[in-house]
Parts: structure tokens; sequence; C-alpha cells
């Protein structure tokens, strides 16, 4: 297998870069029934920028990141406070079409589920739920999908096989490739690399870099070496008496992962935690 | 406590930086004082002790390349790491100018110095004090200790000027004198680059303390030298 060499076009001096907002949570807070699993955080989401939530076990980065595409929606009980703004207008607002919101705001998981069917079904799998039935449209984009998500040459010679079939860090490539293939603006991904070995993960990291340039990504992780090698920006969150999760530190990965402002962030990136 | 293998590592680090701060203070020293007593073999016994001083360099050098290597060091600890790095090389320079000052006490041969020597051993005596604080400053992360190091090096300046001026007029009121003024003149020039290296070490415990990187050696402006 030859590996493209990728370019790893961090924004050194992210603030110095201008790039628009895509996203805002703006004093959100998340209930499960009456247990308060988020408290009002305020946060900014870049545009083709990678962003990650970082903090220990139970802080609620996935209950974070799941408001951002309202995928609590499908938790009973769940309640969401506050506003999540997406290109200016909060997804929360009474009307919005939740099933255009996860269009536009894609999600890949933890472990990798691709369907059981072929490769190209998993990828034109969206497409055809958007109504789409032109077979040289689908073939155009499950190809381009494919590609993107760095598998095509891996699977072009037969797209019939079972997505089921490849290896873990194909099938989560099939994934990102099934998530990307309804062109969604933002792709939330939660801990897409831990159920993978590290050639696997670090392929995921490479390719994350070349995705930025058209989409942008939030990502949960809780391999902090991770949110270091690959994230623009990294917000970290923690845990507080009460057990709700709250945003501690905000800001430029190089920034926070070198000089952090607050003592509790350098507490836990430094593994002195608790 | 958690991270402890980070820990001891660290502490490990501390005391080899301040061990090879030691043999590099003791060498000027030492160097210094052969020199004074034009004791040319003690020079030899100083230019082959260096090579310690290379070798524990790079020992400090490869432990906290294997610490970064190892243990995800980062924040405060990576700053530290990277300090340490550099801290290693300037100590490593150090030595070669306490080297080249042995170096010089040979190339004198058997000529009789100028004059005793009385404000190149003070020049040395505040550099290695300066040293000695600059080094314990930074394993305790102590950046205000730090900031203020610097300020003897006006001294270090002072007696440098001042050997210089007086040099300068041995050789012009005798021209037989250039040689040996110009030896002594070199060796006085080795000791004010040393305690140059001295600021160096104290801006790399700021910014292991703080993140800050900051410009110590500066004019009376503000402006660096």
């Amino acid at each position: 297998m030859t590996q493209q060499p990728v370019a790893l076009n961090r924004t050194d001096k992210p603030a110095a870069v201008a790039s628009a907002t895509k996203m805002v949570i703006r004093g959100v807070s998340v209930y499960y029934k009456t247990f308060r699993a988020i408290k009002n955080v305020d946060l900014p989401v870049y545009e083709n920028r990678i962003t990650a939530f970082i903090g220990p076990s139970g802080c609620g980065k996935s209950t974070l990141l799941r408001t951002l595409n309202r995928m609590n929606d499908l938790i009973p009980g769940a309640r969401v406070e506050g506003k999540v703004l997406l290109d200016g207008e909060d997804i929360y607002a009474a009307g919005q079409d939740v099933v255009d919101i996860r269009r536009r705001v894609g999600m890949v998981f933890q472990r990798p589920n691709p369907f059981p069917m072929s490769v190209y079904d998993n990828v034109a799998f969206g497409l055809r739920l958007l109504g789409i039935r032109q077979k040289s449209i689908l073939d155009e984009v499950v190809e381009r999908s494919l590609r993107a998500a760095a598998l095509w040459e891996h699977v072009c010679d037969n797209l019939n096989q079972s997505g089921m079939a490849l290896s873990g860090g194909q099938q989560q490539r099939l994934c990102i490739a099934r998530a990307i293939a309804v062109e969604p603006e933002v792709i939330l991904m939660d801990e897409p690399t831990s159920a993978l070995d590290p050639i696997a993960t670090l392929t995921i990291e490479d390719l994350l870099q070349t995705l930025k340039e058209n989409f942008t990504i939030v990502i949960v992780t809780h391999n902090m070496q991770q949110a270091a090698r690959i994230s623009d920006y990294t917000a970290f969150l923690s845990m507080d008496d009460d057990r709700a999760g709250y945003l501690v530190e905000f800001g430029p990965t190089v920034e926070l992962f070198t000089n952090p402002k607050e003592k509790l962030t350098e507490d836990y990136i430094t593994g002195r935690f608790g | 406590m958690p991270r402890q293998v980070l820990e001891s590592e660290i502490q490990n680090l501390k005391n080899q930086i301040l061990r090879l701060g030691d043999m590099v203070r003791q060498a000027m020293l030492d160097a210094i004082e052969a020199l004074k007593h034009r004791a040319t073999n003690r020079a030899r016994q100083i230019i082959a002790a260096d090579q310690a001083i290379n070798a524990l360099r790079f020992d400090i050098e490869k432990a906290a390349l294997v610490v970064i290597a190892t243990q995800q060091p980062l924040a405060h600890d990576l700053r530290f790491l990277a300090s340490v790095l550099d801290i290693a090389g300037e100590l490593e320079r150090m030595g070669d100018y306490a080297k080249g000052i042995a170096k010089i006490n040979i190339l004198m041969g058997d000529k009789p110095l100028l004059k005793p020597l009385i404000d190149l051993p003070r020049m040395a005596n505040i550099t290695a004090d300066m040293l000695q604080a600059a080094l314990q400053a930074f394993v305790n992360d102590d950046a205000e200790t730090a900031a203020a190091i610097p300020r003897r090096d006006d001294e270090v300046d002072g007696l440098y000027n001042q050997i210089y001026r007086e040099l300068i007029t041995f050789m012009i009121q005798d021209p037989k004198t250039i040689d040996q003024a110009n030896y002594l003149l070199w060796a006085a020039h080795n000791v004010e680059r040393m305690a140059d290296r001295v600021t160096n070490i104290c801006e790399r415990t700021i910014f292991t303390a703080s993140g800050e990187i900051v410009e110590l050696d500066t004019d009376e402006n503000g402006n660096a030298r």
C-alpha cells in the first residue's frame, strides 16, 4: 500500500487566520430527566477546522457533541436548554427540520457500524433516503465519497462485497464515506478511532486533515495525544461537584497543550488530575 | 501520586543539569586559577576533562528525548524538557569556553603574566555565582529569581571593559606586550561570553515557569543586545 503524504495544514496561529464561525454553542445545558449532564457551555466551532472535545470520563463530551445535530432528541427524557446555531440559525428553534439538520451535520460513531449490505449500497444509502435514484449520480457520488475517505483504491474492484467484510479501519472509512456522501457541512465524530489499531488510527487521522478542507469537523476523543496531533482547537470539559459537565477552557490546540491558562487543564493534560 | 515515572525522570534530569553545571563552573574557576599561576599541567587536565562535560551533555539530551518519546509530556513538563535540551547545550558551550581559557594558558608558553590577575578572577567568581544561582532557579521553577540574575551581568561587563582598557594601554605603551595582552583579552572575553549564556539559561527558566519567551539581555532602552 502506498501512503500518500498528507500536508498537516494545521493553523499554527489560529487566532491570526481568519475562519468563519460555522456553529455556536450558546449557554447550552443538557438534562436527562432531572439530572443535569452539561451546564452552561459556550463554544464556537470554526469552519474548516477540527475542534476536539477532551475531558475525563463522564464529563459530557459525547452529550455535548450530540447536541450539535439533535441526536439527543432520540433519548427519552433528554432536554436541551440554550441555543446551538448553525450558520447563525438555532437548530433547536421551532419548525426546524431535524432530518435536514442531521444531513447538514453528519456523524461518525465510535465503533465502525457499516450496514449489512454492499460497500456501494452503504455509501449510497443516505442518497437513496433523500430520494436520489439515478444510477449515474449514485455512481459518481459513491466514487467521490470513497475517494475522499481514502478507500476507493481498496474497494473499487469489488464494490459489491459486503461492507462487513472490510478490516476495522476500512469499515470506519466506509462509515466516513457514507457520512460525507450526503454532503454534510459539519461532521461529528465520537471517538472514531478508539476501536482501531494504531496504524488504522493514523490513517483516519491523516484523512481528517484532508477532509477539513471541505468540512468542519468536531471530534470527541479520550486520547489527548490524538487531540494534540490533529485538532486546531480544543475544548477541555470537566465535571463539577454536582457531576454536571462544564467547559473549563477552550483555545487553539497548540496553546492549550503547551501553555494552558487554567490549572485544571494543566493538571489534566499532564496526567496529574484528581 | 499519578505520573511517578515522569516525576522521577524530571527529578533525575534536574540532578544531572545541576551536576553538569557544577562541572562547568569548576572547569572555569580552575582554568582561571591555572592561568593566574601559569600552571600549564593543570590547564592540560582541564582540557582533557572537557570530554566528561560533553559526554554528560549528550547523556542528558538522550534522557530528555527518551522521556519525550515515552511519557508524552505536555504543558509545563514539555517546556521543562525543551529547556533541559537547550540548557544542556548552553552548559556544554560554557565548558568549551573554560577549555579555551586553558588552551590560552598553554599557548602563552613560558612567558610570565604582564601583571598579577585581579579583575579576571573577580569576573570569573561573579559568573560562577550567577551560573549556580541560575541553575538553582531553573530546578526550583523560580522565574522571579531568574529574572534578577542577569542584572549581575553588568558587573561582569564592567570588569571586562576595565580589563580591555588596561590591556590596550599596555599594548600602546609597549608593542612587545601585544601577544601577551591579546591572550589575556581572549581569556576575559571567554568569561564574558559565559556570563551571557547564564542569561540565556535564565530566559529558559522564565519560559519553563510561565510559557513566556522574554529577552533578558537588553540595554537601557529595553532593546535586545
